[in-house]
């Protein structure tokens, strides 16, 4: 069997399972990023707020997070989350990979929250609006905007970190391969095939923050609300 | 209107105002000058506590700012604030940046912000600009954009901090312009600035002040046209 034969009978035989399972690489990326986006939000405001020991509890979650390799903190997890509470593998994965993401989008977050000017700060304290309504209304969605690069990135080393979560039992795509590449003894094939499937889905998700990034340049909206408006006349 | 009493302020061992006393009436319009450095802009952001005072009072409405038990968000509600770099809030377009403040705050419904809105922009003949987002405004433009935001709370005294120190010098005018009408128009200000004609054409008083200190402070005619103390004498030599 050549190579091409070699590659073409992988895809007919596992085509369909790789597919099946990359909706599962795809859910517990998209239920651990939300997880992170928690984490890293709430560490976030910790980290800029002037409480002492609030601050304090992000540095030590992110020191923590950030220090351990990812598979001792799955493994960690599972282990020891399930010998208190009973999780399905698919959680408890998700949950370490929320944990984990969700110490460096703290990072990210603090960071573009604190590159929004401070004159925006007292423009919307000085009209009246609470340091929660300034936060939500107007740093959020500036520093969001800003934090967009660092967070694509982020998200799609989450996406592929997904991967480790094999090893707690979660079929999700990397955890195929392993199993297909032991059945057919190709696996330089079949690593080869699952890895297209990888770089297919980083495209999709690259392609969607591509326009989420356009769609939040303020030119671009002026010229929407200019061509709704044309519309309307 | 506003009494300051005995206002000190401190950034660490740095003292920017040493014993400030200044009293603002109803319907003033109060310049503020000296030279960089001098605690002007200090003194006006310690009117709406954007900075945190050392010690003394300013009473507001006799509503003692300095007690940590005063709601200071109530209190901004009605003092406008306007900044040498506008602060516009740049993903929003003109009319939301107007808006956002009386729909949030004082709960008026989108009709009735955009309405009141409107009406501020025609007077500044800014309407067509209504959509437009602050990036593509220019320095006078985003200026009297600022001036309307904070008019939409309406506001009984305005806080002005070097509004025309930021812009280009063919800009300056259609500002001062804005603020001149704001003047006529018997609201209560309190005006920082390095426009000395601003200051001697609308000024009801004219305050300077040096290293932290309030100097001297009278009719702006008197005080240009015979200034009584040294220091006064030198800076506006040098400004004139």
């Amino acid at each position: 069997m050549n190579f091409i034969e070699s590659i073409v009978s992988i895809i007919q035989k596992h085509g369909t399972a790789f597919l099946e399972a990359t909706t599962i690489t795809v859910s517990i990326t998209a239920i651990s990023l939300i997880i992170a986006t928690v984490i890293g939000l709430v560490f976030a405001f910790f980290k800029v707020s002037n409480i002492w020991i609030l601050a304090k509890l992000a540095d030590i979650y992110i020191f923590i997070v950030r220090g351990l390799p990812l598979i001792v903190l799955i493994m960690f997890l599972y282990y020891g989350i399930s010998s208190v509470i009973v999780l399905s593998d698919f959680i408890a994965g998700a949950v370490a990979l929320g944990i984990h993401s969700g110490a460096y989008l703290a990072e990210i977050f603090r960071g573009a929250i604190q590159s929004v000017d401070r004159g925006q700060n007292e423009a919307a304290r000085s009209l009246g609006m609470t340091a929660p309504l300034t936060m939500s209304t107007i740093i959020l969605p500036q520093a969001f905007k800003r934090a967009i690069p660092a967070l694509g990135n982020q998200f799609i080393i989450g996406l592929k970190d997904s991967s480790l979560v094999a090893y707690i039992a979660v079929t999700e795509l990397f955890s195929h391969a392993l199993t297909a590449s032991a059945e057919n003894y190709m696996p330089f094939e079949t690593y080869l095939v699952v890895g297209f499937y990888y770089l297919g889905l980083v495209l999709i998700f690259t392609l969607l923050l591509n326009y989420v990034e356009k769609r939040l340049n303020t030119e671009n909206l002026y010229m929407k609300k200019l061509k709704k408006k044309t519309h309307s006349l | 209107m506003i009494k300051v009493t005995n206002l000190k302020k401190s950034f660490g061992d740095l003292e920017v105002l040493k014993d400030i006393n200044v009293q603002i009436n109803k319907n003033e319009v109060v310049v503020v000058i000296g030279p960089s450095g001098s605690g002007k802009s200090t003194l006006l952001r310690c009117l709406n506590k954007l900075e945190e005072t050392t010690s003394g009072t300013i009473l507001l409405n006799n509503i003692d700012l300095t007690n940590k038990k005063v709601n200071i968000n109530k209190v901004r509600e009605d003092i406008g604030m306007i900044f040498q770099q506008f602060n516009l809030f740049p993903h929003k377009t003109v009319l939301e940046n107007i808006i956002i403040a009386p729909m949030k705050i004082r709960k008026k419904s989108r009709k009735d912000a955009e309405n009141a809105a409107y009406i501020l922009l025609d007077k500044l003949g800014l309407v067509d600009k209504a959509t437009a987002y602050p990036d593509s405004l220019s320095g006078g433009q985003k200026q009297r954009i600022a001036i309307a935001r904070a008019l939409a709370m309406e506001p009984k005294v305005m806080l002005f901090d070097e509004p025309t120190s930021a812009l280009d010098p063919e800009m300056v005018g259609e500002v001062l312009n804005v603020m001149k009408q704001l003047a006529h128009g018997g609201m209560t200000m309190v005006v920082v600035t390095h426009e000395m004609g601003f200051a001697r054409e609308v000024g009801d008083r004219v305050i300077f002040m040096d290293e932290g200190y309030v100097i001297e402070e009278a009719d702006p005619k008197q005080l240009f046209s015979n200034p009584q103390h040294e220091r006064t004498k030198a800076f506006l030599s040098k400004v004139l």
